[in-house]
């Protein structure tokens, strides 16, 4: 085992279709991975087995060398795996910095001391508003997250994700039903957030080209199963990817 | 003008002690999802609990002592605890995520707690008196404010503003107002959200049986049927007010409490028809309720 997280002949079927079939994959600490693919191809479902909200039929996960494909997803995300969602998942009624503060208070398994030092509780304010700075929306803190526009409630989950210190962040396609105008930020931010390599990434991305220049290596799934796995120059050159993946998606890519 | 504040200070009285009936429900139904048809038993068992200490230990220090009162207070508190912590462990803890089985499975609990009611106290109305200290009236711009009244008006308002700033300040305050909104992903966070349900659920049981305890010397009588009577309002209370919404509860209670009160005084048969009229109207107008969270 030499990657931080692995997947060795993944495979799930759901009735009788396989929508991931034996997907075999090695994540190395600190890079960042894209897994891309045609819609269908299974990105959010290998996402899914990941994270845990789905078990594999066949096939193992494991993180730092320990199988974790039966643990529920609380039990993953305590153990460093964060993932974010394709529909934007946060908390709406919530504050801005409510949202960030729970992810804090998450990570530090506190919950259940409520009676503790005022001062504690503002630290844990503080620490919720660096992470908002960093995503630059320290400004809309006080803010229902219902508010947000799109784009911000994608930082909004980025920033949740990176309060919860996990050691791998999973993104699933943090673009997805964003303007033209927003992407480049976001974009800025992954790479602002791979810059400082003390955290793993998986991203999904639908649009090859926003992953080209920002990965370390990819990964190719085409119909549940993996087509090709290496650095983005392999990956460009690689004729089966360009007729199953690029010639065969064209419209979408 | 004399009629009207008393009305209106009877229905606050009356919807105070309705909200420690219906908060608790409302938490539950909102954070977990769980249709709990137990609560009014919790509440009736957690009034005769309480009533028993007071009685019995009044009984014999001779009349109705405040320090007796307090004594039933805290042994309502100890059997919600205890009780809650029994019901969800063994019988709601099962049934998450299944709203048939809880009806069924909570109307079970509900039917055992009120026999137990009986094997252990009864059937009979037991007559339950004010605290002397408690039992006066103060007279103000002609009308007399019963000082029991007063103190459940005082009590309400505490454990209302107490659980406000509960939710909006601690740690846990913020998991449940998330877990209300969204379960799945405050679990994605590395939240066990089972732990908060099990809290939220002792505290919403303790909340009814101390409301059921306060209730007793504020009729002046308990009996086997006040769990069923005011269940039905505690759940109009949470669907006018919003499922989940503490602040919800208590304005739709006072709602509920006032319209008591004037329908008591003018047609008292027509109380329940006014309260159902004014859920319909809610429902109508906002579906979430007065301050339900809108998804």
């Amino acid at each position: 085992m030499s990657g931080i997280l692995e997947t060795k002949d993944l495979t799930i079927n759901f009735g009788g279709h396989t929508a991931v079939d034996h997907v075999s994959l090695s994540i190395k600490e600190k890079e960042l991975k894209s897994i891309i693919g045609p819609n269908g191809a299974g990105k959010t479902t290998v996402f899914n087995l990941i994270s845990g909200q789905l078990k594999p039929s066949a096939g193992q996960v494991y993180f730092k060398g320990k199988e974790i494909e039966k643990l529920p997803p609380h039990k993953r995300t305590k153990l460093g795996i964060g993932r974010s969602f394709q529909i934007t998942n946060v908390f709406p009624n919530l504050s801005v910095l409510e949202n960030v503060r729970l992810a804090v208070q998450s990570k530090e398994n506190i919950m259940y001391n409520m009676i503790r030092h005022f001062k504690y509780f503002s630290r844990l304010e503080d620490e919720a508003m660096g992470f908002l700075e960093k995503v630059q929306l320290d400004k809309k803190a006080d803010h229902p997250a219902a508010s947000l526009a799109h784009g911000e409630k994608r930082k909004l989950e980025i920033a949740i994700l990176l309060a919860l210190d996990s050691e791998v962040l999973l993104l699933d396609e943090p673009t997805a039903g964003m303007s033209l105008e927003e992407v480049p930020d976001i974009i800025e931010l992954i790479k602002e957030i791979r810059d400082e390599r003390d955290r793993t990434i998986i991203l999904i991305e639908h649009k090859m080209e926003l992953v080209l220049n920002l990965s370390d290596s990819i990964a190719v799934l085409f119909h549940g199963k993996l087509l090709a796995d290496g650095d983005p120059e392999d990956i460009m050159k690689n004729e089966q990817v360009q007729s199953a993946y690029l010639g065969g998606d064209i419209a979408d890519a | 003008m004399e009629l009207h504040l008393t009305l209106i200070f009877n229905g606050i009285a009356t919807g105070m002690l309705i909200f420690l009936l219906a908060a608790g429900l409302s938490l539950i139904f909102g954070l977990m999802s769980v249709l709990n048809f137990a609560h009014g038993a919790l509440f009736m068992f957690g009034a005769y609990a309480g009533t028993y200490v007071y009685i019995l230990l009044g009984g014999w220090a001779g009349g109705w002592s405040i320090f007796y009162f307090g004594l039933g207070l805290l042994a309502a508190a100890v059997i919600g605890i205890i009780l809650g912590f029994i019901v969800e462990r063994t019988t709601i803890r099962q049934v998450y995520g299944d709203h048939l089985r809880q009806i069924l499975v909570t109307t079970g609990v509900m039917l055992v707690v009120m026999e137990l009611v009986r094997v252990f106290w009864g059937s009979n109305v037991i007559q339950v008196g004010r605290p002397q200290v408690l039992d006066g009236r103060t007279e103000m711009m002609n009308v007399l404010f019963g000082h029991y009244r007063l103190f459940i008006i005082a009590f309400g308002v505490i454990v209302l503003v107490g659980m406000l700033i509960m939710l909006k300040k601690s740690k846990i305050g913020l998991v449940v107002r998330a877990g209300v909104e969204n379960k799945e992903m405050v679990q994605a966070l590395g939240i066990n959200v089972r732990r908060v349900f099990t809290f939220v659920f002792i505290f919403g049981t303790t909340l009814a049986c101390i409301g059921g305890f306060l209730w007793g010397p504020y009729q002046g009588q308990i009996n086997p049927n006040m769990g069923m009577d005011l269940m039905l309002i505690a759940f109009i209370v949470v669907a006018i007010g919003g499922m989940g919404s503490v602040g919800g509860s208590a304005v739709a209670a006072i709602l509920v409490g006032l319209s008591e009160a004037y329908m008591a005084y003018f047609f008292p048969p027509g109380a329940l028809a006014v309260n159902m009229l004014i859920m319909a109207v809610v429902l109508l107008v906002k579906p979430t309720g007065l301050l339900g969270a809108t998804r």
